[in-house]
């Protein structure tokens, strides 16, 4: 049932789909951060003005499908807005906003962390708001977040194959047009799961090997 | 009520606390407080847990704000601003311009743990007063020599016993010079055998400089040494207030003769341990 | 009103009547999985222990949408057999969420201070009971949290059935979609607003299951 011949044949053009599925998934995953942290901000805001939209918008597009999302990007936009993006335009914007929703959860977690001491010490020292949240809150509330930022990348990149349904050139979307042309299906997409799995299950070890050395550093460096 | 005892009835408060009232909800900490802190006056704040110490320097110190009552630093207002002739809530500007001349060092340290020691020290020179890195390093260094610690510069925190930390604590609140520090307990969390480094390094502070100090502890021995007023709070208000003589040798209020009585020391001025235990005093 | 679009409600219900009902068999069947996966996982037994974390891996480490057209397309020509869509969708639903919610069951089991088991012990309680009558009712609470995020992104994942021709609240959108294609903002706006709410009474519907298992705890 299996043709390895097929195999060798579809190989090379699926691995080479694979560049595409990455650029994605750093991409959207880039611009989830960006806009993750001004979100945590906001949600954190004292101005319920602020505060309360800005939940209530997030946890629509955190509630709701992916999918719908790029739809939305993609067939809403030319029409509503005039504005007709790329369909891998399409797909990072679609894939960081959803994910951007997630990774303020992420930066919310570790700014509350931070102890309130901190916070207290630099009222004492008189630091204005920005010096306090740029050298003091920040730079401690991040690090400790990276292995989660990090298992959140490799979402992100088995999210990728939903961007086929926007007609991103990516590793499901080359797997349906050779398998339906061959209908050697099995062949096809028991590769594309191969891959994926090759790609993020040692990546999610590496993810795990960091937060274990993480934890190791912190206790090896504090005396009791 | 209060009793004001003003040595130096002629020169003007340098803090005043004007009927300042904090309450946590409905758990009213301070009542209608009133005090006038002299420059370079030390007071020591004694009293059991709760009876509001902690809050008097943190209002101070603008970690909280008082439900009702004023501050007054300096001769200005600190929670407080005129605006259009009247008194309004102050502003954040306001409250950084005030905030300048006080400083405090925490029960728990508080140092940036990310940050090198020498850093810990420069970094509100640097962005708060806006000196140059040389000048901050120089200032930082001068300061760390007099804490005993110019040899740990490069260190980080957590590679520092819990003296040592309280030390640079000391040495960050300080170079920022303030007109009055206030020290939270500054020791309470510390190992015993480390109390004393932190302790004789407050003593130093203390005699060299002009600067006002509100010291809340317990360590009774250290409150006689350095301060030239102790006052007992409880249950949110100032019971007694005097000289370490006729606080801790004399207690009057029956409240204070109780706190005492659990700090009893077999040292040699066996007068006060005797006094308190007889209740002499009414 | 007619700017409310009410009249696409209709036809979208049907489609939503489909998702909730996949979403409701494939949560039950992703429990089953994660159960007997995760507590095979801290099984005595190390080849059931293997098996178990295989299964998890592999689902965990591979994308869903790839799993449900493995299942729908390449499954059946393996097997030669027939697969509705339905059935394919609820495998791989099932499947995925299980291997993600065995991690916390796993987790949460683990949790169960290591008195509890001693207690048992002492009592001369079987393993059976043991699991049945002390750890699981306590582990249970602490899993809920886990599950209800768990049950939200299945509730997500549903919608990709689209993409495999099954007439859910997703296909029945795009087929209005394609009758009028200016009413897209609209056909879209609805789509969402159903996710929403679906996710919206899930979410409070585990908030009761946590509360009501926090009763009566100190």
């Amino acid at each position: 049932m299996w043709d390895w011949e097929y195999v060798e044949y579809i190989l090379p053009r699926l691995l080479e789909v694979i560049p595409t599925a990455l650029a994605a998934a750093l991409a959207g995953f880039a611009l989830a951060c960006l806009l993750g942290l001004p979100i945590a901000l906001a949600r954190r805001s004292r101005s319920k003005w602020i505060a309360i939209p800005m939940t209530a918008v997030t946890e629509f597009i955190r509630s709701t499908p992916l999918l719908i999302q790029l739809f939305v990007l993609v067939f809403v936009f030319p029409l509503s807005f005039g504005l007709t993006l790329s369909p891998f335009v399409a797909g990072v914007i679609g894939l960081g906003v959803h994910y951007s929703t997630y990774l303020s959860e992420v930066y919310r977690s570790g700014i509350e962390a931070v102890p309130k001491g901190q916070w207290e010490a630099s009222v004492a020292l008189n630091f204005g708001k920005v010096h306090t949240w740029t050298r003091i809150v920040l730079p401690q509330s991040i690090p400790p977040t990276v292995p989660v930022m990090g298992n959140y990348l490799i979402t992100m990149f088995k999210e990728t194959p939903t961007l086929s349904a926007i007609t991103v050139a990516e590793l499901l979307m080359t797997a349906k047009i050779l398998g339906s042309a061959s209908f050697k299906y099995v062949e096809a997409f028991t590769l594309v799961g191969v891959i994926f799995f090759l790609l993020s299950y040692p990546s999610a070890l590496l993810v795990r090997m960091l937060e274990r050395w993480m934890q190791r550093s912190e206790r090896s460096t504090t005396i009791r | 009520m209060s009793l004001n005892i003003r040595k130096k009835s002629s020169e003007k408060a340098l803090v005043s606390y004007r009927k300042i009232t904090k309450s946590f909800g409905d758990r009213t900490v301070l009542k209608e407080l009133d005090l006038d802190i002299y420059p370079g006056e030390k007071i020591a704040l004694i009293g059991p847990s709760g009876s509001g110490k902690t809050t008097i320097a943190r209002l101070l110190m603008t970690l909280e704000k008082p439900t009702s009552g004023t501050i007054e630093v300096g001769g200005e207002m600190l929670w407080h601003m005129p605006h259009k002739g009247k008194l309004a809530p102050a502003n954040e500007k306001h409250l950084h311009r005030v905030r300048s001349k006080i400083g405090m060092v925490f029960q728990h340290f508080n140092l940036f743990p990310h940050m090198t020691i020498l850093r810990n020290v420069t970094e509100a020179l640097v962005h708060v007063l806006k000196m140059s890195k040389s000048e901050a390093d120089e200032r930082a260094m001068r300061m760390l020599e007099r804490v005993g610690l110019q040899e740990h510069t490069k260190h980080y925190p957590s590679q520092l016993s819990g003296g040592q930390k309280q030390r640079v604590a000391i040495a960050r609140a300080l170079v920022m010079q303030p007109s009055v520090m206030l020290f939270d307990e500054v020791t309470s969390a510390l190992d015993p055998e480390l109390v004393g480094e932190v302790l004789d390094v407050i003593k130093g502070i203390a005699s060299q400089g002009d600067m006002a100090m509100i010291l809340i502890t317990h360590e009774m021995d250290f409150a006689r040494d350095v301060a030239d007023r102790v006052l007992f709070t409880d249950g949110g208000i100032i019971v007694e207030e005097g000289t370490p003589e006729q606080i801790f040798e004399n207690p009057r209020s029956p409240r204070l003769q109780t706190f005492l009585s659990r700090f009893l020391h077999g040292n040699s001025d066996g007068k006060m341990a005797s006094r308190v235990a007889a209740g002499e005093e009414q | 009103m007619e700017w409310l679009s009410l009249d696409l409600l209709p036809p979208l219900l049907k489609g939503f009547k489909i998702t909730l009902l996949l979403t409701l068999v494939s949560i039950i069947v992703a429990l089953f999985c994660a159960f007997l996966s995760g507590l095979a996982r801290i099984s005595r037994f190390a080849w059931l222990r293997s098996l178990a974390a295989a299964y998890v891996e592999v689902f965990r480490g591979t994308s869903l949408l790839v799993q449900l057209f493995w299942i729908y397309f390449a499954l059946p020509m393996l097997l030669n057999i027939q697969l509705s869509a339905l059935t394919a969708a609820v495998l791989a639903l099932g499947l995925n969420y299980g291997a993600y919610g065995s991690e916390v069951v796993r987790s949460s089991v683990l949790s169960v201070p290591r008195g509890q088991i001693e207690a048992t012990i002492a009592l001369n309680m079987t393993a059976y009971q043991r699991m049945r009558r002390v750890i699981l009712p306590q582990a249970w609470s602490m899993m809920l949290p886990g599950f209800g995020n768990l049950q939200i992104e299945l509730l997500k994942g549903t919608s990709l059935v689209y993409l495999i021709t099954l007439a859910d609240l997703t296909y029945q959108g795009m087929m209005l979609r394609s009758y009028d294609l200016s009413r897209t903002g609209a056909v879209f706006a609805w789509l969402l607003i159903l996710y929403f709410i679906a996710a919206y009474v899930f979410t409070l519907i585990v908030r009761f299951a946590e509360k009501r298992a926090a009763a009566g705890r100190g």
